[in-house]
């Protein structure tokens, strides 16, 4: 049980050293906020571990275990069968991790999980890089991108995680993001609701890393959007349901010019860039039989 | 009756524990960072609320019912500034922390 | 009073891991521990056990599902062998630093490179320094009292240790023994139902475990881990003595044999000390005075019980089925040694590596080496080495 020493208006505490304009602190609060306290969390090592606090000090009031960069997942369905062994089945066992932990260094634990069905519900807040050791580039860097480990911007494309969940065919999974507050709620109480493993995929715009002034973080947000960098879509029992469509895709460009990190990108680079969302757009509509 | 007396006031009782675990939920004074601070002008404010949902440190509050419509905990806003760049009718401008209005 | 069966160390450790109601299970197959993983899901599929069988896609999963498991309040089970212990390693320290008292079979295979598939210490000696109890067995039924035992040490709210015990892959693995399996109702009351006593995970009690610590407390944490291991000496002997009690086995935490009036002893680990005490009969026919002592628990260390079991042998040679590289000695020698503290004459050999079987002659020839032996300060000895070892391959290749 807590000892609080300073009340909060939700589960998570207002003063977490998290750097200002953070788009994940805005993502755990919604995120916690829909969930509620019956629910147990796992955070690896990184931006998110914050919120586990630091000594004595919580920066939540929720149960949950810190655990390593790769097992996020294998721990939460260990956690899950601890609990349903004893009659517990409705408490929220969440792993909440970031791009890293998730689709580089901990892809094996979470295809562990979709695979076996295991009632997992995991979140992946994608701030496209290592943010907490130090905007290290990560696979769901984008393209072009700036990073300390890619220094002349990140020449390969991203992983793409919702793909990989569908491929196992998880009963929900959706990206969202902090352009739109109602529908990432909306999906984060769908993804509680889903019997089985269930996976949110959300993008995390990061001031340090992504060079942007911190006031900036929610137009950032809705840039990735409208420009198609960040496409918002459902998959739920097997259907796709496209949340944002557009006639016309904005310009890339819109979107890249409000960042640092993708200064490096040239003229041509960038053709080729807006190419590639197009077509990636466009295979999203065909997937879900609209085009 | 005899056996609500014997029930204890309280069923909290603190256990030593081994190993890491945090258990006291507290709160940084993270406004301390703030170089610049949001000024609210309350006459152009239409009380949407899209501020407060807004803001990361969950710091404003939008009470219809006051002329000082908005309130901020000043102890935790970081000063980002996304509630004056997120403001449709562009209540809210940044100023330096020290300075008077 | 239970009855017999016959078992292989695999099926002895299930059988233990039954008796005492895992409720969770996440094991990943490795030769030779699969069929540990395997029996164990047959037992959940039929409905003999109580309990979720989580098939895992590593053995890096297999610990971190049993350490989020049995945080939240329940048994949790998994075993394993060689490299797929080396996997565990990282979430091994994990369950050791949060002090869930989890007991996992460990089927001794080498570590790779070379590939092997067969016993040696390798695997558990590279960690010992984990923060895990370790207790080595000789026998079949060794690996189910061992087994049954370790729950009640590892759980004991002053240990709060996690514990592995160690059985040789194939000499116990796979070799079928007769062992007495108690009624369930005795295992019940010596065992006991598990209640997690240190930190837990329950949303009507929420707490954050295994945050970031600052370094003025981490340092007070390992002491506590320390304190732990400390009491569980303590533990293992009350425990040891209740279970001979009950069940009529004795076991200590180092059990030496004709040692008495031994001019020289010899000290192992595991199986081999079966062939030990064996050879020692032997020996004593043709008149050496030789004793032999089996360690059982490798952590805690036993020190003072070793001083006393060879306090009369004047040298003490020491047999690590492992290597120990850049060392003075193999891992087992440099415990030996130090508990010796430098009074008798202590010497390190090393064999039966990687399947070797660690024969008679392996252990007669250490014992006749050590008697001979003259040198204050004796060099490591390859006990079972054969022909020109720098000279194994010789191979075509383009210059």
């Amino acid at each position: 049980m807590f000892d609080i020493v300073k009340e909060a208006s939700g589960l998570v505490s207002h003063g977490v050293s998290a750097c200002a304009g953070c788009g994940l602190e805005l993502i755990i609060r919604n995120v916690l906020g829909v969930l509620g306290e019956d629910t147990t969390i796992v955070i690896p090592p990184g931006c998110s571990a914050l919120f586990c606090g630091y000594g004595p000090n919580a920066g939540m009031r929720v149960s949950g275990l810190q655990g390593n960069l790769e097992n996020t997942a294998a721990y939460a369905a260990g956690i899950k069968a601890g609990y349903a062994m004893q009659g517990n089945h409705h408490t929220t066992v969440l792993g909440f991790a970031g791009d890293g932990a998730t689709v580089d260094i901990g892809i094996q634990s979470l295809s562990g999980v979709m695979e076996r069905r295991d009632k997992v519900m995991y979140i992946c807040y994608d701030n496209e890089a290592y943010m907490n050791t130090g905007i290290q580039g990560s696979s769901s860097s984008p393209v072009g991108a700036w990073t300390t480990t890619t220094p002349g911007g990140k020449p390969t494309r991203r992983k793409d995680l919702l793909r990989i969940a569908m491929a196992h065919d998880i009963p929900y999974c959706a990206s969202a993001s902090l352009a739109n507050i109602p529908d990432l709620r909306k999906k984060v109480q769908k993804a509680k609701d889903t019997d089985g493993p269930s996976l949110l995929h959300i993008h995390c715009p990061c001031p340090t890393g992504w060079r942007y002034h911190p006031s900036k973080t929610i137009e950032v947000a809705k840039s990735a959007v409208q420009s198609g960098a960040w496409l918002l879509y459902e998959y739920c029992d097997g259907n796709i349901t496209v949340n944002t469509k557009f006639k016309e895709l904005k310009p890339i460009e819109v979107y890249f010019s409000l960042q640092g990190r993708f200064k490096g990108v040239n003229d041509e680079g960038m053709a080729e860039i807006q190419q590639q969302v197009k077509s990636q757009y466009e295979a999203l509509l065909a997937l879900a039989g609209l085009e | 009756m005899q056996r609500q007396q014997e029930k204890p006031t309280s069923k909290l009782r603190r256990f030593r524990l081994y190993g890491p675990c945090s258990h006291v939920f507290d709160a940084s004074h993270t406004g301390s960072w703030r170089v610049e601070r949001p000024d609210v002008a309350f006459d152009k404010c239409v009380k949407c609320g899209i501020c407060a949902t807004c803001c990361p440190a969950n710091v404003i509050t939008v009470d219809k019912g006051s002329a000082e419509c908005v309130r901020i905990m000043w102890d935790y806003c970081k000063g980002c500034g996304i509630c004056a760049n997120e403001c449709p009718q562009k209540a809210i401008a940044m100023i330096p922390e020290r300075s008077v209005k | 009073m239970g009855h017999y069966k016959m078992l292989d160390g695999n099926y002895a450790a299930v059988e233990a891991l039954k008796m005492a109601g895992v409720k969770v299970i996440s094991a990943y197959p490795i030769t030779p521990q699969s069929s540990i993983s395997e029996k164990l899901a047959e037992l959940v599929d039929e409905g003999e056990l109580n309990a979720k069988y989580i098939r895992v896609e590593s053995e890096h999963t297999a610990m971190s599902c049993a350490v989020g498991a049995q945080l939240t309040g329940v048994r949790a089970a998994t075993a394993t062998s060689s490299v797929g212990l080396a996997l565990m390693h990282e979430v091994l320290n994990v369950a050791a630093g949060l002090r869930v008292p989890l007991v996992m079979p460990v089927v001794n295979r080498s570590l790779a490179s070379p590939w092997s598939l067969w016993c040696d210490h390798q695997d558990t000696m590279a960690e010992r320094d984990s923060g895990w109890i370790q207790l080595y067995c000789e026998n079949v039924q060794d690996v189910f009292d061992s087994v049954i035992m370790a729950y009640r040490i590892a759980e004991h709210p002053d240990v709060l240790t996690p514990a592995m015990v160690c059985l040789d892959g194939f000499f116990l693995s796979h070799s079928m023994q007769k062992v007495l399996v108690p009624e369930q109702e005795e295992i019940d009351r010596f065992v006991g139902e598990y209640k997690a006593v240190n930190l837990r995970l329950d949303p009507k009690d929420p707490i954050l475990i295994n945050n970031l610590t600052s370094p003025d407390e981490i340092t007070e944490m390992k002491y506590q881990q320390a304190a732990g291991f400390r009491n569980a000496k303590r533990v293992m002997g009350e425990v040891f003595q209740e279970f001979a009690e009950l069940f009529g086995r004795k076991k200590s935490v180092v059990e030496g044999y004709r040692t008495d009036d031994a001019d020289a002893v010899i000290v192992t680990l595991g199986s081999m000390s079966g062939t030990a005490k064996y050879v020692v009969n032997h020996m004593r026919e043709k008149g050496y005075k030789v004793g032999a002592a089996k360690v059982v628990s490798f952590r805690p260390f036993p020190y003072e019980e070793l001083r006393r079991v060879l306090e009369n042998a004047a040298k003490v040679a020491v047999l690590d089925r492992t290597t120990g590289f850049g060392a003075q000695g193999a891992p087992l020698w440099l415990e030996v040694k130090s508990a010796l503290d430098g009074c008798k004459l202590v010497k390190s050999y090393i064999g039966g590596l990687a399947g070797r079987d660690v024969s008679m002659w392996s252990i007669e020839n250490a014992l006749m080496d050590i008697m001979e032996e003259r040198s204050a300060k004796p060099d490591t000895k390859w006990i079972d080495l054969q022909g020109d070892p720098m000279n194994l391959r010789q191979v075509l290749m383009n210059v």
